[in-house]
C-alpha cells in the first residue's frame, strides 16, 4: 500500500480551542488517486482536521507536506494555490449571483481585461453537464434547490486546478440519482490522480466509494484502514469507542406497578425527516439513546423538549396530551434540555460561573423578580459543591473552565430549575475520562432521587451503563427500545450499524 | 446592462409561461428596477395628462438631468456601498465640504487643475477613513459614516462660514455650456454624471472587483471562503462613494456658481431614497446602477411635477416617503421568496 509518495501528509497535528484539545497528535495522509474517508462522531475532530488541511486553521503543532515537501498554509488561498480545494456546503455560496458566477467568481474568464460572460456561461454549462445537471447557468443560485446548490459547489471545486478535493458531507442533501452522478464524477477524478477526502455519515456511501478509511475519536487518531479489510461493525466500534464496561453501579430501575403513568410519553411524534417515534419515560428512569450521527437522536431530543415542534404525533405529560410551543413552555412543565452544542447553545463564556448557573432560574422568574444577589450566590455555591465544579470560583468566566466542568455548570443551571425530566444530548462529548465518569455518576444519583433522564451519547458503552433502557435510532427512525440488561455492547453495535436494505 | 437573451436548449419554442419562468429565475433582482421604470413612465404619463401636453418636452427632460446631475453622481457612489450591504450617510456633507473647498481654492487664485483634483481627493479621503473604520475596526457602517458626516460638515465650516462665489470661467463652463440638438441640450455636468453611471455599470458588471462587491453583499463569509478580496472591495466601495461625493461637490458648485457650507443637508437621504427606489436592496447584493439612475429620475420628476402644480414642497417628501415604503415592502417580499429556497 505504501508504494506511492503521499500527495499530502499531515503528522503530529495538535489543535487547541482554549482549554479543550480538538486534535492531539493526529496523522493523516492522502495518496494520489484514492478516495479516503474520514470517519468519526461529532466532535471527533474531523472538521478541525479539514480546516487544518485547507489552511483555514493554523495547528499549534504538526507538520504538513505536499509531494514530500514540507509546506505551511497560512490561509485558504495558500491551500487553493497548492491545489487543495474544499467543497463547501451549499450555505457557503452566494445566493444572489448566477450559477455560472458561483462556479467562477474570483477566477472568471476574461477578455481584454473584462469578464467574458459568454465563455463563462459556456464553461459553466460544460461542467454542470459533466455532473449530469441541466440548469441554466445564468439563473440565480438562490432560485434552485439545496441539492442543485450542493452540486454547484462541487462544480466550483472541479473547475479549479484541483489535486486534493475535500468533500465534507456532500451527499446529505442529494437524492439517490444525484449521489450516483457525484460518485461517477469522483471515480473520474480518481482516474486523473486526484486525491479525494470524503466525509459522510452514510456508512453505505463510505463503503461504496472509499479506498481507505481514517478514524478519529475524541481528537485522537484511532487508525487508518483499507475499506476492504474493515468490517462495518468494527468501523462503528472504532468510531464510538468501546471502553471497559464497568458494572452497573446503581439499583436497576424498577418498572412501576400498572397504573402509574409515565412522566413523559411520546406517541408517534415525528417531523419531515424523523419517522414517527414512540418513547416513554417513567419517574426516576434513565433512558439511554444510542445512534450514530444523523440517526435522529438530536432531532428526537429537540422534539421532546419543545425546541422543535413535531409535525405529527402527541406528547403526553403525566398522561395528558400537551403541545410544547417553545423550550420555555417545556421548562414550565419541568422538561429541561441540554444541547449537544455546548459552546454555541449552552455556556455563555463571558459570564461568570455563578451567573451561568442562575441564568435559567432568573429567566424563569422574569426580569422583575430579581434573584437577590446573596441568594443567587448561595445557590450557585451549593451547586458548585454538589457537582464538584472545579475550580470552585464563582466569579471565574465560565469559558475558562475545562469542558467537563462547563458541562457541569450547564447541568447545574438546569437542575436549579428543579426539573422533572432532563434531556441530556451528548453531555460527555469532548471531556476527559474522569469528568465523564463523574457526569455519569451524577446522572445516576439524580435518577435515584426521582428525576427522569434522557441520556444521549455516541458512546454505546456509556449509554448502556447509564441507561435503564436503551432506545436505538438508525436512519431517522427508532429501531427498538430494550432494557439495558438485555443487550450487550456487541448486540447494540449491530443494531446501530446495520446497513439499510434499500440502498443501491 | 446585459439583456437576458432567452435561449432554449432543445430548440423547441418555449411557452410564454416558460419564458417568464426562465426570466424570473435569471433576473429576479431586476424586478424592483423594472418597477421603478414603470413608476417613472406612469409619472410621465400622469404629468403629461394633467398638464395637457406641457410636461414631456425636450426642455423639461434636459433640465431633469441637469438639475439632478449631482444627485445622480451621489446615487452612483451610494449604489456601490449599499450593494456591499453598507450605508454612507456622509455624502451630503462631503459634497458640501468639497464644494466649499473648491470654491475657496479658486477664490484664492489657484487654477482649476489644482482645485478640482483637490476636491475629488478630499472626498475620496473621507471615504477611505469611513471604509477603514468599517473594515478594519468593524464599526457599523451607519456609525462610521455618521462620523464622516459630522467630520465633513465641520470641515466645510472650517473652510468658510459663508457662501463663496465662483468666478473661475473653467468651472462655470461646466454648467453654462449647452450642447444642443434641436430643443434638447446637455451640459458638461450632465455628461459627467452620465459618464459616472456608465463607468460604474461597467465596473460592477465586467470586472472582478465589481462582482466582488456583489459577492460581499450576498454573503460576506462565503465571499471570503471563495478567496475573494473582501477587505479591498469593502474599503473601495466607501472610497468610490467619497470620490462621487467630491464629484457631486464639483457639479453642485458649478451648477449654483458658488460654494456654500450648508449645502446638501439631508441630501444623503435623497441619494439613499433614489437608490432604493431604483431597486437596489438595502440588504445588499442585488441591484443595478442603472436602476439608481431611474430612481434619481423618479425623484427628480416628482420634484418637477410638484413645482409645476405649485403645490407645497412638503408633498414632495410625503410622496417620496410613500414610494420608499412601497419599494421596501416589495424588496422584503423578494428577499423572503428567494430566502425560502435556501433554508
Amino acid at each position: 500500500m505504501d508504494e506511492a509518495v503521499p500527495l499530502v501528509e499531515l503528522s503530529g497535528v495538535k489543535v487547541l480551542y482554549g482549554a479543550e484539545r480538538a486534535l492531539d497528535d493526529v496523522a493523516f495522509r492522502l495518496l494520489p488517486g484514492e478516495v479516503h474517508s474520514l470517519m468519526g462522531e461529532n466532535g471527533a475532530g474531523k472538521s478541525t482536521l479539514i480546516r487544518v488541511l485547507t489552511g483555514a486553521l493554523q495547528p499549534h503543532a504538526g507538520a504538513l507536506s505536499i509531494d514530500g515537501n514540507p509546506v505551511r498554509f497560512r490561509s485558504e488561498r495558500d491551500a487553493l494555490r497548492a491545489g487543495v480545494s474544499p467543497v463547501y456546503q451549499e450555505i457557503d455560496l452566494l445566493p444572489n449571483l448566477s450559477v455560472a458566477e458561483n462556479i467562477f467568481v474570483g477566477r472568471e474568464p476574461r477578455r481584454w481585461g473584462r469578464i467574458d460572460w459568454r465563455t463563462m456561461r459556456e464553461r459553466a454549462a460544460e461542467v454542470l453537464a459533466d455532473l449530469g445537471l441541466t440548469v441554466d447557468p445564468t439563473s440565480e443560485l438562490g432560485s434552485h434547490s439545496v441539492a442543485v446548490q450542493q452540486l454547484v459547489a462541487i462544480a466550483r471545486a472541479l473547475t479549479a486546478e484541483v489535486r486534493v478535493l475535500v468533500l465534507d458531507e456532500p451527499t446529505s442533501s442529494l437524492d439517490t440519482d444525484e449521489v450516483g452522478e457525484l460518485f461517477r464524477v469522483i471515480r473520474e477524478l480518481k482516474q486523473r490522480g486526484v486525491a479525494i477526502v470524503f466525509i459522510s455519515h452514510f456508512l453505505d456511501q463510505v463503503y461504496e466509494i472509499s479506498d481507505r478509511i481514517t478514524v478519529l475519536r475524541d481528537g485522537r487518531l484511532v487508525g487508518e484502514y483499507l475499506t476492504t479489510e474493515l468490517l462495518r461493525v468494527d468501523l462503528v466500534a472504532k468510531m464510538l469507542g468501546k471502553g471497559i464496561p464497568l458494572p452497573h453501579e446503581r439499583q436497576p430501575y424498577e418498572d412501576e406497578a400498572d397504573g402509574s403513568l409515565p412522566v413523559l410519553e411520546a406517541r408517534g411524534v415525528g417531523t419531515a425527516s424523523l419517522k414517527p417515534t414512540d418513547v416513554s419515560l417513567g419517574a426516576g428512569e434513565v433512558l439511554g439513546v444510542a445512534g450514530l450521527l444523523g440517526s435522529g437522536r438530536t432531532a428526537l431530543a429537540r422534539l421532546l423538549t419543545g425546541v422543535d415542534r413535531p409535525d405529527r404525533g402527541v406528547l403526553l405529560i403525566d398522561g395528558d396530551p400537551r403541545g410544547l410551543a417553545s423550550p420555555r413552555a417545556a421548562l414550565a412543565m419541568g422538561l429541561a434540555y441540554s444541547s449537544e452544542n455546548r459552546r454555541a447553545e449552552g455556556i455563555i463564556s463571558e459570564l461568570s460561573v455563578a451567573d451561568n448557573i442562575t441564568l435559567a432560574l432568573q429567566a424563569q422568574r422574569g426580569a422583575l423578580r430579581r434573584l437577590p444577589p446573596a441568594r443567587a450566590r448561595e445557590l450557585a455555591a451549593s451547586w458548585v459543591e454538589a457537582l464538584d465544579i472545579r475550580p470552585a470560583q464563582l466569579d471565574k468566566p465560565a469559558g475558562e473552565l475545562s469542558g467537563g466542568n462547563q458541562q457541569k455548570v450547564m447541568l447545574a443551571r438546569l437542575l436549579a430549575l428543579a426539573p422533572r425530566v432532563l434531556v441530556l444530548d451528548e453531555p460527555t462529548r469532548g471531556i476527559d475520562v474522569g469528568a465523564k465518569a463523574e457526569i455519569q455518576r451524577i446522572v445516576g444519583e439524580l435518577a435515584e432521587d426521582g428525576l427522569s433522564v434522557v441520556f444521549i451519547s455516541a458512546e454505546l458503552e456509556e449509554v448502556l451503563r447509564v441507561g435503564d433502557r436503551v432506545a436505538i435510532l438508525r436512519d431517522m427512525h427508532l429501531v427498538d427500545t430494550l432494557p439495558s440488561a438485555a443487550v450487550t455492547i456487541d448486540s447494540l453495535l449491530a443494531l446501530v450499524a446495520r446497513p439499510t436494505e434499500t440502498e443501491s | 446592462m446585459t439583456a437576458a437573451v432567452t435561449t432554449t436548449k432543445d430548440g423547441t419554442a418555449a411557452s410564454t409561461a416558460g419564458r417568464a419562468g426562465t426570466f424570473m429565475a435569471r433576473r429576479s433582482a431586476l424586478l424592483p428596477a423594472l418597477a421603478a421604470v414603470i413608476i417613472l413612465a406612469l409619472l410621465f404619463a400622469g404629468a403629461e395628462l394633467f398638464l395637457r401636453g406641457d410636461f414631456i418636452t425636450p426642455r423639461n427632460l434636459s433640465a431633469l438631468l441637469l438639475d439632478n446631475a449631482y444627485l445622480l453622481v451621489l446615487a452612483v457612489g451610494m449604489t456601490f456601498v449599499i450593494l456591499t450591504s453598507g450605508i454612507d450617510l456622509s455624502v451630503g456633507s462631503v459634497m458640501a465640504f468639497t464644494g466649499i473647498l473648491g470654491a475657496r481654492l479658486l477664490a484664492e487664485g489657484l487654477p482649476p487643475a489644482i482645485a478640482i483634483p483637490a476636491m475629488l481627493i478630499g472626498g475620496a479621503a473621507i471615504g477611505l477613513v469611513i471604509g477603514l473604520l468599517v473594515q478594519v475596526f468593524s464599526v457599523q457602517p451607519f456609525i462610521a459614516s455618521l462620523a464622516g458626516l459630522f467630520l465633513a460638515r465641520g470641515l466645510a465650516f472650517v473652510v468658510s462660514l459663508s457662501s463663496i462665489k465662483v468666478e473661475d470661467s473653467a468651472t462655470l463652463w461646466l454648467q453654462t455650456t449647452r450642447l444642443r440638438l434641436g430643443d434638447w441640450y446637455i451640459t458638461p455636468t450632465g455628461i459627467i454624471a452620465l459618464l459616472a453611471v456608465a463607468v460604474a455599470a461597467f465596473v460592477l458588471h465586467y470586472t472582478r472587483f465589481g462582482r466582488t462587491i456583489y459577492a460581499v453583499g450576498g454573503q460576506e463569509q462565503s465571499a471570503r471562503l471563495m478567496g475573494l478580496n473582501v477587505a479591498r472591495a469593502k474599503v473601495m466601495a466607501y472610497v468610490i462613494s467619497g470620490f462621487c461625493g467630491g464629484l457631486a461637490g464639483l457639479i453642485l458648485t458649478a451648477y449654483s456658481g458658488a460654494g456654500y457650507p450648508r449645502n446638501g443637508i439631508g441630501t444623503e437621504l435623497d441619494a439613499i431614497a433614489a437608490v432604493v427606489i431604483g431597486g437596489t436592496l438595502l440588504s445588499g447584493g442585488r441591484g443595478y446602477v442603472l436602476g439608481s439612475m431611474v430612481g434619481v429620475f423618479v425623484y427628480g420628476t416628482i420634484k418637477t411635477i410638484i413645482t409645476f402644480m405649485g403645490a407645497e414642497q412638503s408633498w414632495m417628501q410625503i410622496i417620496v416617503g410613500t414610494l420608499l415604503l412601497v419599494f421596501i415592502v416589495i424588496q422584503r417580499v423578494i428577499v423572503a421568496r428567494s430566502g425560502q429556497k435556501s433554508p
